[in-house]
Order: structure tokens, then sequence, then C-alpha cells
């Protein structure tokens, strides 16, 4: 059975409309991040990562819309009209759409007179979406905390070797509202600084939004330059907390030698890990002993969390586009952030955005409920 | 690849009643939602007091499995690698109501990290996953109403594939006064046969 791959692939974010804008902007070690003083989101100025309200308008305007989106859902439609159009795939009965989001239209639930209440559902979300391109088939949703868009990935490629599709699309968003802000708030998460992942000085996460998709498929006419091969996934929970990370790393530990089962490979043949690092300090400690009993201290590292701060159910995906651009440009990209090593098990964390030649790359995400996923992809040469 | 799969048991909780295979286990007549999950907690002797600081969703979730869990017929060594996959339409709104309600006035303002935490559908997962050590495959999917056909195709995968020996399946749904509940699991031997039809009917059990 051969793999499916990744290919067509869009990020619409702070840093730009389009993957290799967005690439080219990590690439030279640009964050996204900035400070934002919103007494609507939260009483005290906190860094964030957001769209410019008029420039996803102008940008949105262009797909001649015929009735009123929200904002997520315009952030979602613009990521995923540009990889249909540039696959130029038929929608039939035979290609999926998943979509990744953990909050969906939550802002739906402030009073806001455009949009009904039931706006708020996921699947109100999805009809919109399926309706606004003709997908045949009803979207699934998936909504999995912060693995949801890698799990994605994971359930796309299930999927397609289940026979019940030959193509997936899939696109994750997710927005900074006042309700997430202030939930993590509440749970004193965030940071006042621009995070540090994996940094003796890291007090928390930034929240930040993004859009992302990807086209997954088996058919090798369909691949880009960037595009990879998925090699192996796996989810594995950890059956110990709803909210704080396992001490053992019990189950990143458990999906990363999962992942390497399927994938036939060693800890050794994994040339980069796109590793979660939202900054706080139990999940980057956490991190350093699951990739510590994996055999992958010494395997180059890095946290995007620095450029675009934790978006949610997106950053699984955002980061797995990354890290595709990042094989195929032969470019590891730096930890943005990070000082001096601040967690108890070694870790060869990127400090500088430097060349190296890869072939294999494994994506690793956690999150609430104990969920934990990892996916392993390898560089496809065309 | 083969799709030979069955369905050892199934559990419902709805209209104010728990049943097992179709048999009605516990009822009672006339209470809202919070007082019959209680008092079915109480009746099955479950004894776990993390269960009252649980969302309404987890705790029908928690009390589904383990009405299903502990009564079924799955042996140890397949409840080892049981992945948990779970379903419904309203995601986690009914807590989601409630954070918000907490962040809506300026000079009311009072989000807890005890509710916020379960603004995210998949914490049942968790909770499930804890209550019975599953450190398995788990995923949580929103559709506008029960979906035998996704659930069987992935549950499926996940067997084929050898990343479950057996499926925690089904569908789990609270907002507002209305709440459901409908668990099955899937392995390599049981009573019903696995196909889409089957997981219909089922659900559709009295």
């Amino acid at each position: 059975m051969n793999n499916p791959f990744l290919s067509y692939n869009n990020i619409i974010s702070s840093l730009g409309f389009d993957s290799k804008t967005v690439v080219e902007k990590v690439s030279a070690e640009v964050s996204g991040l900035n400070s934002v003083d919103d007494k609507d989101i939260l009483p005290r100025p906190f860094y964030t990562s957001m769209l410019d309200p008029m420039v996803l308008e102008k940008a949105f305007e262009k797909l001649i819309p015929k009735k009123k989106y929200t904002r997520l859902e315009k952030m979602m439609l613009l990521s995923l009209h540009q990889i249909i159009k540039d696959s130029k795939l038929e929608l039939t009965e035979r290609v999926g759409l998943i979509i990744s989001t953990t909050k969906g239209n939550i802002d739906i639930l402030e009073s806001q007179e455009m949009f009904t209440k039931e706006r708020a559902y996921l699947g109100a979300l999805a009809q919109e979406i399926k309706e606004f391109f003709n997908f045949k088939d009803d979207p699934i949703v998936l909504s999995n905390a912060c693995v949801s868009g890698v799990m994605a990935v994971s359930i796309a490629k299930r999927l397609i070797n289940e026979k019940k599709y030959d193509h997936v699309f899939i696109v994750a968003g997710d927005m900074v509202t006042k309700f997430i802000i202030s939930g993590f708030n509440a749970f004193q998460a965030l940071s006042d600084e621009r995070c540090r992942p994996y940094c003796k000085t890291r007090t928390g996460i930034n929240i930040g939004e993004v859009a992302a998709s990807v086209l997954v498929t088996k058919n090798t006419n369909l691949l880009v330059d960037e595009s990879v091969e998925i090699l192996g996934d796996a989810s594995c929970n950890d059956a110990n907390h709803i909210s704080g990370p396992s001490r053992t790393g019990e189950g990143l530990y458990r999906s990363v030698m999962s992942a390497m089962k399927e994938a036939n490979i060693e800890a050794t043949d994994i040339d980069y890990i796109s590793a979660h690092g939202t900054a706080t300090p139990y999940n980057d400690e956490m991190e350093s002993i699951a990739f510590s009993r994996a055999g992958l201290a010494e395997t180059p590292l890095n946290s995007l969390k620095g450029y675009f701060g934790h978006t949610l159910g997106a950053s699984g995906l955002l980061e797995t586009i990354i890290g595709m651009h990042s094989l195929h440009r032969n470019q590891l990209f730096a930890s943005l952030g990070f000082q001096e090593l601040g967690v108890s098990h070694p870790l060869n964390i990127i400090r500088k955005t430097t060349p190296k030649n890869s072939n294999i790359f494994l994506k690793t995400a956690s999150g609430f409920g104990g969920s934990n996923t990892a996916a392993i992809f390898r560089k496809i040469y065309k | 690849m083969k799709n030979d799969y069955f369905i050892q048991d199934y559990c419902h909780i709805k209209d104010n009643s728990v049943s097992l295979n179709g048999t009605q286990l516990f009822t009672q007549e006339s209470t809202d939602f919070n007082a019959f999950i209680k008092s079915a907690y109480q009746h099955f002797n479950t004894d776990y007091p993390k269960f009252f600081k649980m969302d309404r969703l987890s705790k029908m979730a928690f009390i589904a499995a383990d009405v299903l869990l502990k009564n079924g017929q799955h042996s140890i060594e397949e409840s080892q690698n049981m992945a948990v996959v779970l379903s419904n339409r309203a995601s986690s709104l009914d807590t989601d109501r409630k954070h918000q309600e907490s962040i809506n006035d300026q000079d009311n303002y009072y989000p807890s990290p005890a509710v916020f935490v379960y603004t995210l559908p998949n914490i049942c997962i968790g909770e499930i996953s804890i209550r019975h050590k599953l450190h398995s495959e788990n995923s949580f999917f929103i559709f506008d109403q029960f979906n035998a056909d996704h659930l069987w195709h992935y549950s499926n995968s996940l067997l084929n594939t050898y990343k479950a020996d057996s499926v925690l399946c089904g569908w789990v749904d609270v907002d507002q006064d209305k709440y459901e509940a409908f668990l099955y699991v899937v392995s390599s031997k049981g009573s019903y046969e696995h196909n889409k039809e089957e997981i219909t009917r089922l659900y559709l059990t009295k």
C-alpha cells in the first residue's frame, strides 16, 4: 500500500496570504507576534498575531462572495480557494473535505447581530464551506483540541487508504477571540512578552490566528515541489490529566514510537522535529522527557510558536506545511525566542536558520484532554 | 484488508434512562439532566469523586463508557488498546455558553480554568481515557446528525491498520435541555455485525 502525499498548500496569516510569502518571512526570522492593546479582548496589552481586518476584507472581496460570511469563514474560504484553484481538481464525490478547528465561529456567542446563534455550531460553519465550493460529500469536522491540525492529516491518510476518498482537502482555522484569551488568561498561561519555547526564561504562550489548507492525495500527477509522503502517524492519550501534561511524556512518547514503527524508520533517520513547544513551563518540559525517551535528544528541533503564537486547531497543519517547505528548501528554521535551554532533558534547539540537507521530518502536537499526535513525512523528488 | 468486525455491546443514555444492549438498567422519572446523571452515578456505584468536577457532556460520556466497559463482554487484552472515537452535533457549546456568560459583563467578570478546560469536546475522551487507562488513539468529530458511515469507515481503518484492537465508538451530545449518548464497542468478535445498517439500527433502538 503506497502512502498518500501532502501537496497544494496555503497559509493565511499575519505574515502573508500564501505559503511561499509566509515561509520567506519565517526563513528571515520575522515574527508575526506583536503587542496588541484591545480592551474588548483583555484589560491589559498582550502579544498575538492577528490578521489585519482590512487586508482580509480586500482579499476576500476578490472571491466575489454572494452572501455574508464570518471572519473565520472568510479566512478558511480564502485559504481553500487558493489550493482548489491551483490543483484544478474537480470536486466529485471521491473528494473529501476535513475541517479542523477547536472553536470555529465562537465569537458568535458574543452579541453579534449579523448572524444567528446557530452559526456557532461547527456543522453550520462546515455547511457554508461545503456550499461555497460545491463539495459533493458532507465535510468531516475534527475538533480534538490542539492536536487537531496534524490529526486531520492522519485522518485524511486513513480515509484515503480505506478507499473512502481518492483526495481530501483539509482546511484548519482558529481565531483570536475574547473567549480564548480570557480562558488562557484564567489559566495564567499567557506570556507578557513574545513566547520563548524551551527557554529558561519562558513564561507562557501567545495565542495567534491562521487558516491553513492542504491537499492530501495518492495521485502523483497532483504533486508540487514541496510535496511530502506521509510515512507514519499515531495519536496516543496520556490517560493522566485533562489539562496538565504527563510527567513521563507518556502519550507523546507512545505517539512518536508508533509513528516511527509504521514509517519503518529509526530515530536517527529523522532529520528534523517540528515540535509543539507552546512555551508553557509544563508542556515544554514534558516534550523534553518524551523526546529523550524516544532517542531524539540530538535531532534538530524547533517550535514555530515564536512566529505565529499558538494557533490552536490550525497549528498542527500550519507547522506541517512550514515543515514541507523546510525540507524542500533544505533549510532548518530558527526556533524564535530561544536563548538558553530551560528543560530537564537535552534538546537540540535550532538557534539560527541554517542550511541542511533533510529528507524526513517529525511533526508533533499535544493538547488538552491528554491528546498527542505524531506524524512523519518524507521529501519526494519529482 | 478485512472488514469483518463485530459490535460487542452498545449503551444508550436518553430520556432519563440508561440501557445496555437494548435492556433498560436505570431510569428516573421527571428530573432534569443534572439530577438524573447524578442518580445514575449512584445507582451504578461508580465511586469516582472526579466525576463531580466534570461538565455535563463529560459526565454523560463517562457514565455511558463505564456502563459499557464494566458490564460488556470485551476482554482485558482487547481493552488495553481500545481506541476512542466520539462524535456529536453541539461540540462543547453547552460549556462554551457557560464560559461566555462569565466574560460577557466587565463588572461581573469571572472566567474560571475549571470551566474553560471543558470548552473542548474531546475532554470527555480524556476523562474516559484516565478512568480506563487508555493510552490509545482518540478523535472527536462533529456532524449535524449521527453519522454511521464515518464511524464505520474510521473504526475499520483503526482496526485494519492495527492502530487499535477494539474501538469505543459513538455519539455523545448535550445541548441545553437535550442530551443523548449512544456508545458501542467494535472488535474482532461480538454479537452484532459491524456495518452501517446495523450501527444505524442499534442507534435507533429504544
